[in-house]
């Protein structure tokens, strides 16, 4: 047993790209429609505060695998132009991690002290003033483990792209798998795989931590 | 494509008699969570540095790796049905998450608590049993009920493995008709349907017992 690491790992490890665009692209979709919608649930006006809800809900509350069929065999069949799969992978990922750290916004917005916001009133700060000098850069700090978390969470999510026949790790593995019946192989196989993405995993608990502690320096209550 | 009716009503029934499937592995799946979880917690503030320091690396792993490539592990390593498999690998995956919850709970016991069961000869276990416990537990429901909704939006992953659940059924449809509208957004809509009461109903919980200092972060889904 663990002899074929030589055959076995560099194949896993040819998804490795793909595992990786999908959490990139994924992340940085899910990013901007976090702060997007995380705001805009916090907003004065009504309409957009009811618009925000119903789409965090509907991500929310449908499964992220569901989701992915969605962008991957029905939207092809609605729209009047194809989309990759790649992009109906990264897109499912996106909307529902998007929609689960517009909470994590959220929260952190509202964490913030009233007293910061009557204050930069006070100081005559203009919304979008108060919003970007005092408000976001106190909820930052807030947001910051929810979001490392978030992000792990996302790259444990790429590997659904397996159902859509998107060629990332876990795919590179089925293949393998079904080429070595071995049950001595097959476990060999899903080892690597499950080491692969924890070791992918721990530069982000990394930073995550890294970035708590610069966003702590010089703040008197953590 | 546009939605056709006639086919929706047709294809319904398929769909809704696998959502025993989906609950049952749900519930399988959750009281497992909750077992193991308490059970992790317990393992991991053991005085005996080797045992807890290995506990808090299987969970750390177990968390940082996805659900779906330890479902594979599982299914092909182990001679279990895909149901079990589904429940066992779902349910220790998120057992990894309960402990954390269990932890904030017992964490915001407050020391003196201890102290005061030291001074009355309790011994540990009772200590445990009829001090802590009972304190640490009920503040956090709300949030150990959050898991259960998210153990039910995992469960199509369970298709993976070959167990029938409802999205399983709905690509079931959707390759012998090629018609994926209808199934899939059925599927979506009976998830959404379920998990969103439930979730105002956590939420309504929660705001009544009131947060949990420190507890926020952990629990990545809400």
């Amino acid at each position: 047993m663990f002899t074929n690491i030589g055959e076995f790992l560099p194949f896993i490890l040819q998804g490795l790209t793909i595992t990786v665009q999908a959490f990139l692209f994924g992340a940085a979709l899910a990013y901007s429609i976090a702060i997007v919608a995380g705001l805009a649930r916090t907003s004065k006006l009504a309409i957009v505060r009811v618009i925000a809800t119903i789409f965090v809900e509907l991500f929310r509350g449908t499964s992220l695998l569901v989701q992915m069929f969605f962008f991957a065999f029905v939207f092809p069949s609605l729209a009047p132009f194809t989309i990759s799969t790649f992009l109906a992978g990264g897109l499912a990922l996106g909307f529902n991690y998007g929609a689960y750290a517009s909470e994590v916004v959220r929260g952190a917005v509202l964490a913030v002290p009233e007293g910061q916001k009557e204050a930069a009133i006070s100081l005559n700060m203009s919304n979008f003033q108060r919003m970007r000098l005092v408000i976001l850069p106190q909820a930052f700090r807030i947001m910051l483990p929810g979001i490392g978390n978030n992000s792990i969470e996302l790259l444990k999510g790429t590997s659904l792209v397996y159902f859509i026949s998107l060629a990332d790790m876990t795919y590179r593995a089925d293949i393998l798998r079904g080429a070595n019946t071995a049950l001595s192989d097959q476990v060999e196989i899903y080892t690597y795989l499950l080491f692969t993405y924890f070791v992918i995993a721990l530069p982000l608990v990394f930073l995550t931590r890294w970035l708590e502690k610069q966003a702590s320096k010089g703040v008197s209550t953590a | 494509m546009t939605w056709d009716w006639e086919f929706a009503f047709e294809v319904f029934p398929d769909i809704i008699s696998a959502i025993g499937i989906t609950i049952g592995a749900t519930v399988a799946a959750y009281f497992i969570s909750l077992t193991l979880g308490l059970v992790l917690t317990l393992l991991r503030r053991s005085s005996f540095k080797p045992l807890s320091l290995l506990i808090a690396g299987v969970i750390e792993f177990i968390r940082m790796t996805p659900p779906l490539v330890q479902l594979f592990f599982v299914y092909f390593a182990f001679d279990m049905s895909p149901f079990v498999t589904g429940a066992i690998v779902l349910g220790v995956h998120y057992a990894t998450y309960v402990s954390e919850v269990y932890r904030s709970g017992i964490e915001a016991v407050p020391s003196s608590q201890w102290e005061a069961s030291k001074a009355l000869n309790f011994s540990r276990a009772q200590t445990w049993q009829k001090v802590v416990l009972p304190q640490a537990i009920p503040p956090v429901i709300p949030m150990l009920g959050n898991y259960l909704i998210v153990l039910f939006k995992e469960t199509p992953l369970l298709s993976g493995i070959y167990v029938l659940e409802m999205l399983a059924v709905a690509q079931q449809i959707g390759s012998d008709t090629y018609r994926f509208l209808e199934p899939v957004t059925i599927v979506g809509f009976l998830f959404l349907v379920l998990s969103y009461p439930s979730a105002l109903f956590i939420r309504y919980l929660e705001k009544r017992s009131g947060k949990l200092p420190g507890s926020a972060e952990k629990g990545v889904k809400t």
